[in-house]
């Protein structure tokens, strides 16, 4: 991947753009609404959030002014490392899980054999559902003693699932890589279909096999994919909340409490405003690095081709 | 979730990214239910007012609202229900933007408190004054948790809810044991349930507060009601009290006995797996509010209607200093009004307070659904009833109880009992020592 393929395309004009669609003048003013949103749902209530981390409010009283305090008691509190610990355990593990069996499944669905095409259908069903829908169908499920194990007489399947530290932390990275797994196996399997049938035919001339054929031309195609599939992971999982409050309420003790979960409680359940407010700054801010740095990994210079060898 | 667009933009402006998660928060949104239209913020000459789903409470109180309805149809009050959790959060949220209804329905004590450190809710001391037969005909006990600071800012209302001990009777035929009398006779019987393959105690530990009802009454038994009122008094170090680590290490013995069920910090309360475990025979005992009677007897086939489930206070431990008569739970269900409403509303919610709530009308409705209204000589009409033993011996407890304590998690600020869930599940979980609970629940008393 070190050649660096001729850019073939001129870069158009923008007199040429504007000719072409028939209008005159900048279309800068489409982007409008998208910046009015922008600026009305995501910069608003991020300084708002800002100006309550230096407050003291309960949530219903009045707001006071409390310089750092907020984020004193935020950064001593021994609840936010470990709340930054568990988060980043179920974005790595999941990422992890949900990876390798994205791209496998993704790849099966790209041929175009009927029966795969029903089965990519079957797959997609979890992605239709609502999370806490499918936390609560999980939870009568994972009941130890009314749930799944009892219902098929397996007894090995009625485990404590929720109630020990690492078995809940494992089961949050099931359920949730169980519902976004098929997300991504059709962001991998719109990828795949997208690479040149004739890079194959030339391995195949070249005496590869299937697995071969994976490795050398697959996988290093999907590069860009991987990246923006994995952003999606990562970043995403930051805010997983609603399948981890219907499922375990952050417990047992704390061993399932997140940041995103952690801000919740503190802010609605422990009446503290403020604290909540700072962890969720730093829930932005962590969110924000993590996007930055996949970008720098994913290397988005736009000189690199995906087309080099076709 | 059907929060109305202008709330939720409200609560978005104000807490950004928090607000809208919880939104999502919730597992079921508000239900209208009444006369009126849908909207949540106010009502035409009449009142707004918010409780909770769940039967039978929400039929008793839905009929409470219609016959004030019918009797002033010109001043309507508009209910709306919410289901108990979700409820907790949005009345918070919304009496915090200004959006709440007129009639606050809550349980009194530390969340009353933060309303009225807000100024959120009238003071009703000089209207009980001029109306002292409102008053007067209600449990005098019921009043603590409505009264902050000397001032009374909740109507006491509906029923008294003990926390008792229920026995499924079955099992202890099974292994050929009596009701325990004494908590060492409980220990006792742990392991031979266990043998016989039948989990001691049932909980569901996943709710945190069925924990926390085992502590209240071993902190009780053992050390007296004042160990817990030093907490709530503000006292350093109360939890280090020795009568306080005694029950801590008390619960976790009985932990490591395997006293409770496999599992249990799976299950929740919520979903009433912890009464099923007891009704369909997996567990032998749970302690648990009286609230979940009606259910079990609904639920369970014949376990309640068959005499298959037996029911006593809970038992004295041997060298403690508690009164065994006392009890805790929920001493009534407290009805505030928004300072915040219009004075027309206001008189309202005054003359619903007067003329509807616990009317006798509703108390018989109560006693039917088998609870006991905190209406003084509400006994008289337990006689005749179907569930007459069990109503007679709810009774028996609130009113003989020496002192009758508030949930830990009510009585407390939101914020102290945030943390005290949290340490309790932990605590149940051996992840946490006594003196480690001690040291962490030191650190938030007084806030």
């Amino acid at each position: 991947m070190t050649t660096v393929a001729p850019t073939t395309l001129p870069a158009p004009s923008r007199t040429g753009v504007t000719n072409k669609t028939g209008g005159t003048g900048s279309v800068t003013w489409m982007a409008l609404p998208a910046v009015f949103f922008f600026i009305a749902f995501g910069v608003i209530p991020l300084i708002g959030v800002l100006a309550l981390s230096f407050t003291q409010w309960d949530g219903i009283g009045d707001i006071h002014w409390a310089g750092l305090d907020s984020w004193r008691t935020t950064l001593n509190n021994p609840g936010l490392p470990h709340a930054l610990k568990v988060t980043f355990e179920i974005m790595i593990l999941s990422w992890a899980v949900q990876t390798p069996i994205s791209i496998l499944l993704g790849v099966f669905l790209a041929s175009h054999e009927r029966y795969r095409g029903v089965l990519a259908v079957l797959y997609f069903i979890p992605v239709l559902l609502s999370s806490a829908a499918i936390a609560v169908a999980f939870k009568a499920l994972l009941d130890p003693n009314f749930g799944l194990g009892t219902g098929l007489h397996l007894d090995f399947l009625n485990q404590d699932w929720l109630g020990k530290d690492k078995l809940a932390l494992g089961v949050v990275v099931f359920i949730v890589s169980w519902q976004f797994i098929p997300f991504h196996s059709l962001i991998y399997q719109g990828a795949v279909r997208q690479l040149p049938r004739s890079m194959y035919e030339a391995a195949e001339i070249d005496g590869a096999g299937r697995v071969r054929q994976f490795w050398s031309i697959t996988l290093p195609q999907l590069k860009y994919t991987i990246v923006a599939s994995s952003t999606l992971m990562l970043v995403g999982s930051l805010t997983f909340f609603d399948i981890i409050f219907v499922l375990t309420a952050g417990g047992p003790g704390d061993a399932t409490r997140t940041l995103a979960l952690d801000m919740y409680k503190t802010g609605f359940q422990a009446n503290l405003m403020g604290p909540a407010s700072a962890i969720a700054f730093i829930l932005v801010f962590v969110g924000l690095a993590l996007a930055l740095l996949l970008r720098r990994i994913g290397g988005g210079g736009l000189a690199d081709s995906q087309m080099e060898g076709a | 979730m059907t929060t109305s667009r202008r709330t939720f933009l409200r609560i978005a402006a104000g807490a950004g990214a928090a607000a809208g998660l919880a939104a999502c928060g919730g597992t079921s949104g508000p239900k209208s239910s009444g006369s009126g239209g849908a909207s949540g913020g106010s009502a035409k000459g009449g009142a707004t007012y918010w409780y909770l789903t769940g039967a039978p409470g929400e039929g008793i109180r839905t009929n409470t609202v219609k016959r004030f309805n019918d009797a002033n149809p010109k001043t309507p009050i508009k209910g709306t229900t919410f289901q108990n959790d979700a409820y907790k959060t949005k009345i918070k949220t919304a009496i915090g933007a200004g959006q709440g209804p007129t009639i606050i329905w809550g349980w009194g004590g530390g969340g009353l408190k933060s309303y009225v450190d807000a100024n959120q809710v009238e003071d009703l001391t000089g209207w009980f004054g001029e109306n002292a037969a409102v008053k007067d005909r209600l449990f005098p006990g019921s009043f603590g948790a409505a009264t902050v600071d000397g001032k009374i800012y909740a109507l006491p209302a509906e029923t008294v809810q003990p926390i008792v001990m229920f026995y499924n009777k079955t099992n202890f035929e099974k292994i050929k044991a009596d009701i325990p009398q004494t908590w060492e006779d409980m220990m006792a019987l742990v392991p031979k349930f266990n043998k016989a393959g039948i989990a001691p105690f049932s909980l569901g530990g996943q709710s945190r507060w069925t924990n926390m009802m085992w502590l209240e009454f071993l902190f009780d038994r053992i050390g007296g009601p004042e160990v817990f009122q030093a907490v709530f008094d503000g006292e350093k170090d109360a939890w280090s009290n020795p009568a306080s680590i005694k029950a801590l290490t008390e619960i976790q013995k009985l932990i490591k006995a395997g006293g409770f069920i496999k599992g249990f910090s799976s299950i929740t309360a919520d979903s009433n797996a912890d009464q099923a475990l007891l009704f369909t025979g997996k567990a032998a005992m749970m302690l648990h509010g009286t609230w979940t009677y009606g259910s079990m007897s609904s639920d369970g086939g014949d376990f309640v209607s068959g005499g298959h489930l037996g029911y006593s206070n809970f038992p004295p431990v041997a060298g403690g200093t508690g009164d065994p008569s006392n009890t805790v739970g929920n001493p009534g269900q407290y009805y505030s009004i928004s300072s915040k409403a219009t004075a027309a509303e206001k008189d309202v919610a005054k003359n619903f307070f007067k003329t509807a709530v616990s009317s006798d009308a509703e108390s018989k409705e109560w006693v039917a659904a088998g609870a006991i209204p905190i209406v003084n000589g509400s006994d008289s009409l337990l006689t005749g009833q179907k569930d007459e033993d069990w109503l007679k011996f709810v009774y028996g407890v609130a009113s003989g109880a020496k002192t009758f304590a508030q949930s830990w998690d009510q009585a407390l600020s939101p914020t102290a009992a945030e943390v005290l869930l949290d340490n309790i599940a932990k605590l149940f979980q051996l992840s946490i020592s006594p003196q480690q609970y001690a040291d962490n629940m030191n650190k938030v008393i007084g806030t």
